[in-house]
Order: structure tokens, then C-alpha cells, then sequence
């Protein structure tokens, strides 16, 4: 191990700190003798974003799992009882596809606003009411999704009265659980919006967030409609 | 050029003791705080395998206070056979996730990351904090399964269906000790799943300026590495967890057939898929080892650089085979299921990818010991250890290359052939890892040197102990003995009970070992020697251009600047051996791009 400090390196002080040794990967790229002109200012995406392609890919591997857990167990069953979905479902489509709906114009109101703003919105009149009523849409979703476990357990078929009702509850509830934590993020957002410290990256990070909620209740319903 | 200062996390020191050294949302006390349940897990998870070992080499020994720690598992302090499956079970669950998974990547990797990139903190902090303190709930609700009725479960830590999901009629544990199991597990993945959130962001969005992605230091691609397949890997673990609680808590079947009889019993479920349960774990199996191995690579990788002075072989090819460790690892899983009953063509489809395999394996191999071949090691506790990794992953890794035909894997799985190669190229490798990196990086996180004899003694004594241990297996699993046997009363068996004897002595002398890295541990975060500088190794790498410990933003006033690829050792016209990443010498690189 050292016990003796180097000498400190020559340091020549008329270098930019843009100016590397190399050219350090491509996203940093400086062309052999400094030449700036060519340099295009590669920013990176602000971490929100990137962290809510993170999160969505691990619940696609979540969802990809139970999928392939249905259609092996369909496959070697013999006791797979087919069912009709409840027609509450279709209508809970139509709420959830409007919610992501309504979220965009939403989102492009508020950053208009946000455009003026300089990325944070001030005073008392930015354009919350499209959020509120996304708000109001994706807790109807949730609502119409326990009408229909109400209803199927009503007629006698729970968690446990076949397999085929067992993925149907697990996965219905598994999106609807992360449907909430959607909406958390809308509340979030409205929060911050309204104590005027919103982030253009939050933002959409939360209307990515429920939109991907939307296209995978689409996913789920047709996996649902096809298999069950 | 990128400036991440719009993106950074700003957040003041904390103040109060509970904001400063329990919930910080500094990574590097949350990375500190991985580590010491790492160490208290792996405390408890050796002190298990000892209560094994004297078990399998002497079978008939009370063991004095055991009947303490379990109400019927050993009555007169002999464990029953239920007993010995039980705490091999906890020994492999609780070595396997809150070890060789907590350690090497969320310990160090919380603590350096975002200094080796260059950051401020991980962007997302409080969810990093949670990240700990659920896996240390998850380590809790595991641990409790030794304190309820019948004790914890007894299925390994595979949890194969349909033992798993058949409830207390199984045996011992069988009942809330496999929910408890599923629930700490389940409880472990989300932990997982927001710890990698952050590493991905951290590498891809906080870099400083200058650094970009071929400028990262190893240990940090191993990180990004492994935080990928976990993202990916624990996120199918989750929903297999959840089914199997299902199938315990709310009369489904997902796992368990039809007309299935168990102490007279016709149990009620009906149409469960056993298959289906080894499919979901192995598909989880498989990447988890590789998250147990890769952060060590790359710690060892960095670690040997610096003490050998010069950069490895090729700094592309190493990153581009780790990354090809990744990607075939989810192609590969079915080798542990060669004899479950499954299509043989799958065993087929199976094999060749796990021999494809063995070429970014044997790459990284040989890019070590190329790059060995002629330098000029510094020996230390560090390097001496990162040298025992290389040992151990050639040595267990050659075994897999047996083990990945399905003919051979016939004779040879569910024997101590296999137990014997998982240990080393994975726990004693990944543990040598772990080591290395705590020698290594003791100085930067304490401010003092860890005591260099005791850190030898360790290593001779942990390697011949580990070689002892473990080598001895594939002897024993060539000759047929079985694994997960609690006692040896067959015929063919029986001779092979002296090999037992050797190998108990042996775990005991290791484990001794390790007691010594302990109080070395204890001894010198108190009164250790005081390091002689902030970079006492002379590495080049951002870590060591920042105080000791580092400030609370990790840089203080000025966020560094990058100015050249890591690894810059031993340069030709250079003022020192070792120019750091920070400096702006400008300097003429064979190994910098164009």
C-alpha cells in the first residue's frame, strides 16, 4: 500500500473542461483537435423519465410472468372452466381509454402553461380540471372492476371455485393495485401543481405511467376474453 | 457536453440522528446499511451451516443448546431429519438473497455508484431508503419462521411444488413457514425492484461531465449489469410468490395436481401444474446467480487493475461479456430442470445455450489471467482475495460445463457434485468478492486501514478452508451421494461418511476464519490504522479523488469533471504511474478513443 504521496500532475491550464483526452464514448464526442463546431449537446433524459421506463418494464415482466403462468396451467388442465366475462369490463375499458384521453389534454393545457412558466407553473389559474377529472374517471375504473368481483362472487364463483376464475381475480386485481398507485401519482402531480412546484418530468412521467395502465387493462382483456 | 447539474439531487445534511444514521436517504449510509445486514446474515446463515455440517459428519452428536432453538426439531440436541431440512432451507434462502445479492451489489453498489459516476446521491433517494428498509423487513419476516409453530419450511430454498403448496400435511413448516418464506421473498423483490430503479437511472442519467458510458469504471458496469436482470428477474419471482401464498392462504391450485395422496390423505386441489412452479423460479434462478457473481467481477476486476498497474486486456470486451453473461442467462435456465419430468427436446434447447455460455465466461477468464501474465502484482488483502475469486470461478465454473448436458446432469443432479460447483464459483466466489472489496474500499468508507496480517491470515486460511470444504463434493457426487440427505444409512453411502468427517472439520476451521475477518472488522473501524491519505491504493477512479469518508454530497463545492477513460496506469510520458480520471493532464493513451 502507498506511504508516500506523488508528486501532483502538470497541469496545463488553458485546457477546457470540455476537452478530453479521448473521446470518452459518443455520446461525449469531441473530434481530434478540439473542434467544438461538430459537438452536438447530447443532454441526458431527466432521471423521471428514465425511472418510469425502469418501473413499467419490471411490471411488463410481472404481467409476462402470470401470463405465461395462465397458459401453462390451461394447458395441462383438465378442469378449465370457460366463463363469460362480466359485460361491466367492456364499459370499464371505455373509462380507463378516456382517462388517458382526458390525461392528454391535461398534460398539453398544462404545459403550455408550463412553456410560459419557464418548467414551473405560478399563480392559481393553471388548468387543473382536466387532471381532476382523470382523477374521477380511473376511480370509476376502479369502481366498475370491483362491481364485476362483486358480481362473479355473488353468483358463486370466487377466488378458489376454479383456476380459471383464480387467474381472473389475480390478475384483475394485480392491475387494478397498480392502477391505484397510478392514481397516487396523479394526486401527486395535482398536489405539486398546486403549491406550484410541478416538474414538466413528472408530468409525463405520471401520464406514461397511466397510459401504459391503459394499454395493459387492453392486453389483459383480450388475454382475458381469449383464455378465460 | 452533458452537464447533469439540472438533474441533481439537492438535498441538505441531515441533522437529527435518526435522519443522519437510521432513515438517510444518503446512499452512502444506506449502502453502509446493507452491508451490516449482509454481515449479520451471513453471521446467521454460517452459524446454520455449521449446525449442518456437524450433523451430516456426525450424525448421532447433540449438539449442546440446540434443543433451545427449536421446541421438537432436536430433541435431545440431535436435529431430526425435518429439522436438518429446515435450517438447510434457511441456510440457502437467507445466503442466496440476503448475502450474495444484498452484498455485492446493494451494499458496495449503493455506497459507490453514484460516486463512481460522478453524482450528487441517486436520483431517486427516498425510494432507495425504502429499498433497505424492506429488505430488512423482508430478513425479519424470514427469520420469525424460526419462532412460529412447526418452524420454518423445509423445501429447500427452490421451494419446489407441490411440497410447497400442500400446506401443513408436507411436514414441519410446511404451513405458515412457506408463507412466511413467500411473503419475506415477496417482500425482498420489491426491495430489489426499487433499489435497481435507482442503479439504472444513477448510470445512465447522473453521470458528471466527461463521463461517459465506456469511462465508467467496472465495478460500476457490473452494477448496471446486474441491476438489469434484477429489474427483470425479480419481477418474475414476485408473481411466483404471490401464487404460491394463493395456493396456501386461499384453497387455488396453481401448483398442486389433481388426486394428489399425502398421509392417507386425498388433498383437495385439483389441475396444478408442478412444472409451472420450476418454471417461474428458474426463470428467476438462473439471472440470480449472475447477480450474485457479476458486481464481483467487476469489483475484482477493478481491484486487480489497480494493484497490477496496468488496465486488463481489453476494457470493451470484459463489459461486452458480462453483458452476454446477462442476456444468455434467461435463455439457459432450464439445466436445472433436465430431470423434472419436461419435453427432452427442451433439455436440448436448454444445453446448447448453457454451453454457448461458457464463452463469455471463459473470455472474462482468460482477459484476467492474460492481463495477470507479466504484471507486477501488489499483494495485499485486496489483491489477494480478487486472485481467489479467479480461483474459485474457474474452479466451480469448470464443473457446470458436466453439468450442462443433460446425459451427464442425469447421474450427476440432486448430488453433492452440484452443491459442490454452485459454492464455489458462486458463494465462496461471490464471499472472496465481498472480501476483496471490503479490504479494498475499508479506507474510503472509514477513513482507516484494515490490519493487513490478520487480512492474510484470513485469506490462506479461507482459501485451503474453501478448497477443503468444497472440492471434496464432487468426489462425493461422482460416487453418488445424494444431496439434501440428512443422514448416510445406504449401503454405497456409508463409506463415503470419513469424506463427511474431513469436510465438517474443514467448515469448522473456515468459519473460524471468518470470525477473524470479524473482529479485523470491529477492531479497525475503532483503531485501525489512521489511511495515509484519501487515495491510499493510488487508484484512478472518482472515488478516490474525493475526501475520506466522502462529504455528504460526495464532492463537496465542485462536482468533478472527466477527463479521461478509468484505468489510466502506468503511462508512457505521464508524470505518476497512475493518472486519475479528474486530472487534466492531457496524456498519450494507447487505450483512450480517437
Amino acid at each position: 500500500m502507498a506511504t508516500t504521496v506523488p508528486e501532483p500532475p502538470k497541469i496545463d491550464q488553458d485546457r477546457l473542461p470540455t476537452q478530453g483526452s479521448g473521446n470518452g464514448g459518443w455520446r461525449n464526442k469531441i473530434p481530434a483537435g478540439g473542434d467544438l463546431r461538430r459537438v452536438k449537446d447530447h443532454s441526458s433524459p431527466p432521471p423521471a423519465s428514465t425511472g418510469i421506463w425502469v418501473g413499467l418494464a419490471a411490471i411488463t415482466m410481472s404481467f409476462a410472468a402470470f401470463t405465461s403462468a395462465l397458459i401453462v396451467r390451461q394447458g395441462g388442465a383438465s378442469d378449465w372452466h370457460h366463463f363469460t366475462l362480466p359485460p361491466v369490463l367492456y364499459f370499464n375499458t371505455l373509462l380507463i381509454i378516456a382517462s388517458s384521453i382526458t390525461l392528454e389534454v391535461a398534460r398539453k393545457r398544462i404545459a403550455a402553461y408550463m412553456g410560459v412558466a419557464k418548467d414551473r407553473v405560478t399563480g392559481a389559474t393553471a388548468p387543473a380540471q382536466w387532471l381532476y377529472i382523470t382523477l374521477f374517471l380511473g376511480l370509476l375504473f376502479v369502481a366498475g372492476q370491483t362491481f364485476a368481483w362483486v358480481q362473479l362472487k355473488s353468483q358463486g364463483f370466487g377466488l378458489a371455485s376454479n383456476v380459471s376464475y383464480s387467474f381472473f381475480y389475480v390478475l384483475t386485481v394485480a392491475h387494478a393495485l397498480h392502477v391505484f398507485g397510478g392514481l397516487g401519482g396523479l394526486v401527486r402531480v395535482i398536489g405539486k401543481m398546486n403549491k406550484s412546484i410541478l416538474r414538466r418530468s413528472t408530468l409525463d412521467a405520471t401520464s406514461r405511467y397511466w397510459h401504459f395502465m391503459g394499454v395493459l387493462w387492453v392486453y389483459l382483456l383480450l388475454l382475458l376474453w381469449m383464455k378465460l | 457536453m452533458h452537464d447533469m447539474s439540472e438533474h441533481a439531487v439537492h438535498h441538505g445534511a441531515p441533522t437529527s440522528f435518526i435522519r443522519k444514521h437510521v432513515f438517510s436517504i444518503d446512499h452512502k449510509v444506506i449502502g453502509k446499511q446493507y452491508y451490516a445486514l449482509a454481515l449479520l446474515a451471513a453471521l446467521v446463515g454460517m452459524f446454520l451451516s455449521w449446525l449442518m455440517r456437524i450433523h451430516l459428519g456426525f450424525a448421532n452428536f447433540a449438539i449442546p443448546g440446540l434443543s433451545l432453538l427449536s421446541k421438537n426439531g432436536a430433541p435431545g440436541n440431535v436435529m431430526t431429519p425435518e429439522y436438518y431440512l429446515q435450517l438447510m432451507t434457511m441456510h440457502g434462502t437467507i445466503m442466496v438473497f440476503f448475502v450474495l445479492t444484498t452484498a455485492p451489489f446493494a451494499a458496495f453498489g449503493n455506497f459507490f455508484l453514484p460516486i463512481q459516476t460522478g453524482a450528487e446521491d441517486m436520483p431517486f433517494p427516498h425510494f432507495n431508503m425504502m429499498s433497505f428498509w424492506v429488505t430488512f423487513v423482508g430478513f425479519l419476516v424470514l427469520v420469525a419462521s424460526f419462532l412460529v409453530g412447526t418452524g420454518p419450511t423445509l423445501g429447500g430454498w427452490t421451494q419446489y411444488a407441490p411440497l410447497s403448496a400442500i400446506g401443513d400435511v408436507g411436514g414441519p413448516g410446511q404451513g405458515l413457514g412457506v408463507v412466511l418464506w413467500a411473503t419475506s421473498i415477496g417482500i425482498f423483490c420489491i426491495g430489489q425492484l426499487l433499489g435497481s430503479l435507482n442503479f439504472i437511472t444513477t448510470t445512465l442519467d447522473m453521470r458528471c461531465k466527461g463521463m461517459s458510458l465506456m469511462r465508467l469504471p467496472l465495478t460500476a458496469w457490473g452494477w448496471f449489469i446486474t441491476s438489469v436482470m434484477g429489474l427483470t428477474a425479480f419481477a418474475v419471482l414476485m408473481p411466483a410468490c404471490i401464487l404460491l401464498i394463493l395456493d396456501h392462504v386461499a384453497g387455488t391450485s396453481f401448483f398442486v395436481a389433481s388426486n394428489l395422496v399425502i398421509n392417507d390423505q386425498v388433498l383437495p386441489h385439483s389441475g396444478g401444474s408442478t412444472l409451472l412452479w420450476q418454471h417461474l423460479f428458474w426463470f428467476f434462478g438462473h439471472p440470480e446467480v449472475y447477480i450474485a457473481i457479476v458486481p464481483g467481477m467487476g469489483i475484482i476486476s477493478h481491484i486487480l487493475i489497480t494493484n497490477m498497474r496496468k488496465p486488463m486486456l481489453s476494457h470493451r470486451v470484459l463489459i461486452y461479456s458480462m453483458g452476454a453473461l446477462a442476456a444468455l442467462s434467461y435463455m439457459v435456465y432450464g439445466h436445472h430442470m433436465f430431470v423434472s419430468g419436461m419435453n427432452p427436446v427442451s433439455s436440448l434447447a436448454f444445453s446448447f445455450p448453457t454451453l454457448v455460455i461458457t464463452i463469455p465466461s471463459t473470455i472474462i477468464v482468460l482477459i484476467w489471467l492474460g492481463s495477470l501474465y507479466g504484471s507486477k502484482l501488489r499483494i495485499n488483502s485486496a489483491s489477494l482475495f480478487s486472485l481467489g475469486f479467479v480461483s474459485m470461478f474457474i474452479s466451480g465454473g469448470v464443473s457446470g460445463f458436466f453439468l450442462a448436458q443433460p446425459s451427464i446432469d442425469i447421474m450427476l443432479h440432486a448430488t453433492y457434485f452440484v452443491v459442490g460447483h454452485f459454492h464455489l464459483v458462486m458463494g465462496v466466489a461471490a464471499m472472496f468478492g465481498i472480501f476483496a472489496g471490503t479490504y479494498f474500499w475499508f479506507p474510503k468508507m472509514t477513513g482507516r486501514m484494515m490490519n493487513e496480517t490478520l487480512g492474510k491470515v484470513h485469506f490462506v486460511m479461507s482459501f485451503i478452508g474453501a478448497y477443503c470444504i468444497f472440492m471434496p463434493f464432487h468426489y462425493l457426487g461422482i460416487a453418488g451421494n445424494v444431496r439434501r440427505y440428512q443422514a448416510f444409512t445406504d449401503d454405497y453411502l456409508i463409506p463415503l461418511i470419513p469424506v463427511h468427517k474431513f469436510i465438517t472439520i474443514a467448515a469448522l476451521f473456515t468459519g473460524f476464519a471468518q470470525l477473524i475477518f470479524l473482529y479485523n472488522l470491529i477492531h479497525s473501524r475503532f483503531k485501525g490504522e489512521l489511511a495515509p491519505n484519501d487515495n491510499p491504493w493510488e487508484g484512478t477512479s472518482l472515488e478516490w479523488s474525493t475526501a475520506t469518508p466522502p462529504p455528504h454530497n460526495n464532492f463537496g463545492d465542485k462536482m468533478p469533471v472527466v477527463y479521461h477513460d478509468p484505468y489510466q496506469y502506468s503511462i508512457e510520458g505521464a508524470s505518476t504511474d497512475y493518472v486519475m480520471q479528474t486530472s487534466p493532464e492531457k496524456i498519450n493513451s494507447p487505450d483512450e478513443e480517437k
